[in-house]
């Protein structure tokens, strides 16, 4: 697809940003709370520390094309590093901060990085050590001055004082600068994302300036965003949803990008804040969900009966508030009272109050979870997208939320489905190009523009909505020749406050077995709240009370599985609690925190063959990896249980 | 001036500088009745240093300690501190002259938040009078606020924004030691003492702990005395270490120096520790 910006329109990232600093330029574009204050920045400030961290690049060096990798958390400082870096020419990658130098290592040394721009002294230390084999580096830009007196400068530099430097060079190299900035244009690269890659390496997916402008304009008028929104960016700056809302979009709409102050402050700089708009992913509507419910089992009997009374009165009519469909005065008037007394309190809590449009994303998201938030009168939507697409494929356009749908085709974006029933798409965000992997782009986009998203989907015949049902190639066959979808059941387990994480197996087998997370903060409250001691996780996960009421979950699921006659032989006939959560720092999950299947399923191995045999219960070994690097060894027994299935008549009647 | 040394100090090998003597402990002896927690000891401390005492459980240690922070008089020698022979003091006195501590049982105000327990590591730079302070009026406003800047340097220093308003006793155990020492660095102390900073922490909380005391020493240039039973921890951070044993030294010097001493092998490697 190739499309043009109107005459004059801006064709990259910095030029926006002057577009900004001139039509918006008292405005405040970043926020960080740092020293226990909101610090903020204009966009004519912006534009200025912008402007002199490129002229502090351009005087180290930095040429066209090259490419700098920024790791750290999201700071405003890591995000001009970015623009900076495109208005000398160069290409940002944002890496994700918890990879261990192992994963750091591949990335730097695929793209051939000469700058890193690192956050603190604990990603320089990584970068270090990943010096010894990568041998591209030349630069490392920290941002963070701490711990970092001793080590030697020949190679390294402060960033502040990277842009004192620039702000001295002004004069000499200012014309440069704005040579190197003028000759972007809408083909010119905008970023590069490594995608986690849930299978294999990551691959470097090369998003243009025609891919993130096109998408944001395009997003950013769907939804209505304006100047004067405010969002607040927490979540990694390596994916490229974050690059989206806190760099597309907000350069795009001009809006304004909060930082929080460390990752563990982000509930209550979220509480501070009050974003207008907001993304999360669906394990953070459960976390939250999940806070509330605790929170409030511990609250007076008064708050409780409160809090029950007019929540159910608000799952009756939220929703259709919401989309604007009739309800009567009587049910109005008292959801207002509702949300004098319960809804308006907890979305202040949450930080959620003046949210006018959030989306999630990712994963599934429950139903009771969606319509929580929903009947509150947050206006939770949803939308499906991927890294190649600059995100968007399709979203929930307001009025028509559902829980078990992903929207509409995003505006500008063509859908199609294959006959295997796998999802393609076409955009003006379609990515250009997998880096230096022309086999790889060649295996998901066709000559025409369509990519496979590997995603298997169907559109609802009604509506027009997509509904996706697994991972293309995840969904398989049982022995007996029914459809297998590990996922669908998974995503119902989940469902559940107390299981964490859930791993089915099954594929050509006659039966299912499961793996089961649980979660440590719901369990360990009910565990608290029954007065009983455990000491980690390993043995809260092998009590048998847990273990008898992870059993009725499960059947639970069985029961509703057996309802849909497609999946029926889905159901789960053994199971087991796992005895350690599933980690990234192990392989076992992505760092978006989406479960690596094949992985797992080497590493237990053991654990599978038990599930399929007849024993009760089985004894295992399995390496860990510290938070540090170290490595240990968890021995444990773990107890296998049946689970109820249901209705195996009806099958066999039905074929 | 008394006792002047004219002593240079030296450079390590990580290149930290360190000064020349800030402290000297000369022939001390404390006795509680009969008993005699410290026999006839003398060392110094010098400007940047980090300086550990160790020594098996009843050494004498957390006396030496008290000793230095004022807490106990020494019936016997006398202690130089920047050149002068210290007077008897108070401990509020001393804490004056640019010492802080920590303490190995857990000495915070559980029922304040972190904050202010932080802040009351600054007490000795207000100076508003109770009127004014009552009132929230003159001084005492931008008193207030100079030092909550500082405070809010060392939260960000230590990394405990996210319990910022927490009340401390809600708090696990390796978070409060950590309140603990940001306390102690409120006051901005010259010399900073530690009794058993890692006494029950996890491997993880050790490290970060060890993180954060070279990070103090490193960035503020602090002097630094502890006392810590992990030998390790005490191998890996400090420059010099004092052995102690039945309140006597048998050992002094550096790590290795230490490590390769018969009579500390003996004493105190050789004895099974808590």
């Amino acid at each position: 697809m190739s499309t043009t910006p109107a005459q004059d329109a801006p064709c990259s990232i910095p030029a926006l940003l002057a577009r900004n600093a001139s039509r918006y330029g008292a405005k405040t574009a970043y926020r960080e709370k740092e020293f226990g204050i909101w610090q903020h920045w204009t966009w004519s400030e912006t534009a200025e520390e912008i402007r002199a961290m490129a002229l502090g690049f351009l005087a180290l060096g930095m040429e066209r094309g090259d490419y700098v990798a920024i790791i750290g958390r999201n700071r405003p400082a890591l995000y001009w590093s970015m623009v900076a870096a495109q208005s000398v020419g160069a290409i940002p990658v944002p890496l994700y901060q918890d990879a261990v130098a192992e994963e750091m290592a591949y990335v730097l040394d695929h793209c051939g990085a000469r700058f890193v721009v690192a956050g603190d002294q604990e990603q320089v230390d990584k970068v270090i050590e990943v010096q010894e084999t990568v041998t591209c580096i030349e630069q490392i830009l920290y941002l963070d001055k701490r711990g970092m007196r001793k080590y030697d400068h020949s190679r390294m530099n402060w960033l502040e004082d990277v842009q004192t430097e620039g702000r001295a060079a002004a004069q000499r190299l200012g014309a440069k600068l704005d040579k190197r900035t003028a000759e972007l244009t809408y083909d010119h690269t905008c970023v590069m994302l490594y995608t986690s890659g849930t299978t294999g390496k990551p691959k470097g997916v090369v998003l243009s300036n025609r891919n993130i402008i096109e998408t944001s304009r395009a997003s950013s008028e769907f939804d209505k965003l304006k100047p004067g929104d405010e969002i607040l960016a927490y979540l990694p700056m390596a994916w490229v949803g974050d690059f989206i809302f806190a760099i597309g979009q907000a350069y795009w709409t001009g809006f304004c990008v909060n930082c929080p102050e460390s990752a563990q402050t982000m509930m209550t700089d979220l509480r501070e804040i009050g974003p207008t708009y907001y993304f999360a992913p669906p394990r953070i509507f459960e976390t939250m969900l999940t806070t509330v419910m605790i929170r409030m089992e511990d609250a007076s009997p008064i708050k409780q009966r409160l809090f029950h009374h007019f929540m159910a009165h608000a799952r009756k009519v939220g929703p259709k508030l919401l989309d604007g469909k009739p309800v009567s005065m009587g049910a109005r008037l008292k959801y207002a009272l509702g949300n004098l007394l319960v809804y308006g309190p907890l979305k202040d809590t949450l930080g959620l109050r003046r949210i006018r449009v959030a989306y999630t994303a990712g994963e599934a998201i429950g139903p009771e979870i969606f319509e929580f938030y929903r009947s509150l009168g947050i206006n939770l939507k949803q939308l499906y997208g991927q890294t190649e697409a600059s995100v968007f494929i399709t979203q929930q356009p307001d009025g028509e939320v559902r829980n078990d749908t992903v929207g509409v085709p995003s505006p500008g974006v063509e859908v199609k489905i294959a006959e295997n029933g796998e999802v393609y798409y076409r955009s003006p965000g379609t990515f250009v190009e997998y880096y230096k992997n022309a086999d790889s782009t060649r295996d998901t986009k066709d000559p025409e523009g369509w990519v496979a998203t590997g995603d298997a989907g169907f559109f609802e015949e009604a509506t027009g909505h997509l509904r996706i049902i697994d991972r293309a190639k995840d969904v398989g066959k049982m022995a007996d020749g029914g459809m297998f979808a590990p996922k669908y059941v998974e995503n119902k387990l989940k469902f559940f406050p107390n299981i964490l994480e859930a791993v089915v197996f099954g594929n050509n087998r006659d039966r299912c077995v499961a793996f089961i997370n649980i979660d440590l903060g719901a369990v360990g409250s009910w565990a608290e709240r029954n007065n009983i001691a455990y000491s980690s996780y390993q043995e809260l996960a092998g009590l048998k009370r847990v273990l008898d009421t992870i059993q009725e979950h499960v059947e639970q699921v069985n029961e509703s599985v057996a309802q849909d006659k497609m999946l029926s032989g889905c159901q789960i006939h053994r199971f087991l609690v796992l005895h350690k959560e599933l980690d990234a720092d192990d392989g076992e999950m992505t760092r978006t925190r989406k479960v690596r299947r094949r992985i797992v399923e080497d590493k237990f191995a053991d654990l599978i063959d038990a599930l399929y045999g007849d024993k009760d219960s089985v004894y295992t070994e399995t390496e860990v990896t510290y938070e540090d690097g170290r490595k240990g060894r968890i021995k444990a027994t773990l107890e296998i249980r049946d689970a109820r299935v249901f209705g195996n008549e009806q099958r066999i009647a039905a074929e | 001036m008394l006792d002047t040394q004219p002593d240079e100090g030296y450079t390590t090998a990580d290149g930290r500088k360190i000064g020349g003597v800030a402290m000297e402990m000369k022939n001390i002896t404390l006795r509680f009745g009969g008993v005699v927690a410290i026999k006839d000891i003398s060392f110094d401390i010098r400007w940047g240093e980090v300086r550990a005492i160790i020594g098996p459980n009843g050494a004498g240690k957390s006396s030496m300690l008290n000793v230095i922070s004022g807490f106990y008089n020494p019936q016997e020698g006398e202690v130089i501190y920047k050149g002068y022979r210290r007077p008897r003091m108070r401990p509020y006195q001393v804490a004056r002259t640019g010492i802080a501590r920590t303490f190995q049982n857990i000495a915070l105000f559980e029922g304040m938040s972190v904050l202010d327990n932080i802040m009351t590591g600054r007490l000795n730079h207000m100076k508003a009078n109770i009127f004014q302070q009552a009132m929230w009026w003159g001084k005492a406003q931008k008193e207030e606020e100079e030092n909550r800047e500082k405070v809010e340097k060392v939260i960000d220093f230590l990394e405990i924004q996210h319990i910022r308003k927490t009340p401390v006793a809600r708090l696990p155990y390796g978070l409060k030691k950590r309140v603990e020492l940001a306390r102690a660095l409120a006051a901005e102390p010259s010399i900073l003492l530690l009794d058993e900073p890692m006494a029950g922490m996890n491997v993880e909380e050790k490290e970060d702990m060890c993180r954060f005391i070279l990070d103090v020493n490193d960035e503020f240039g602090t002097t630094i005395v502890l006392i810590e039973h992990d030998m390790g921890v005490v191998m890996d951070l400090s420059d010099r270490v004092v052995v102690m044993d039945y309140g006597k030294k048998i050992g002094d010097g550096t790590p290795d120096e230490v490590r390769n001493n018969e009579e500390v092998i003996k004493a105190y490697l050789g004895v099974t520790d808590d």
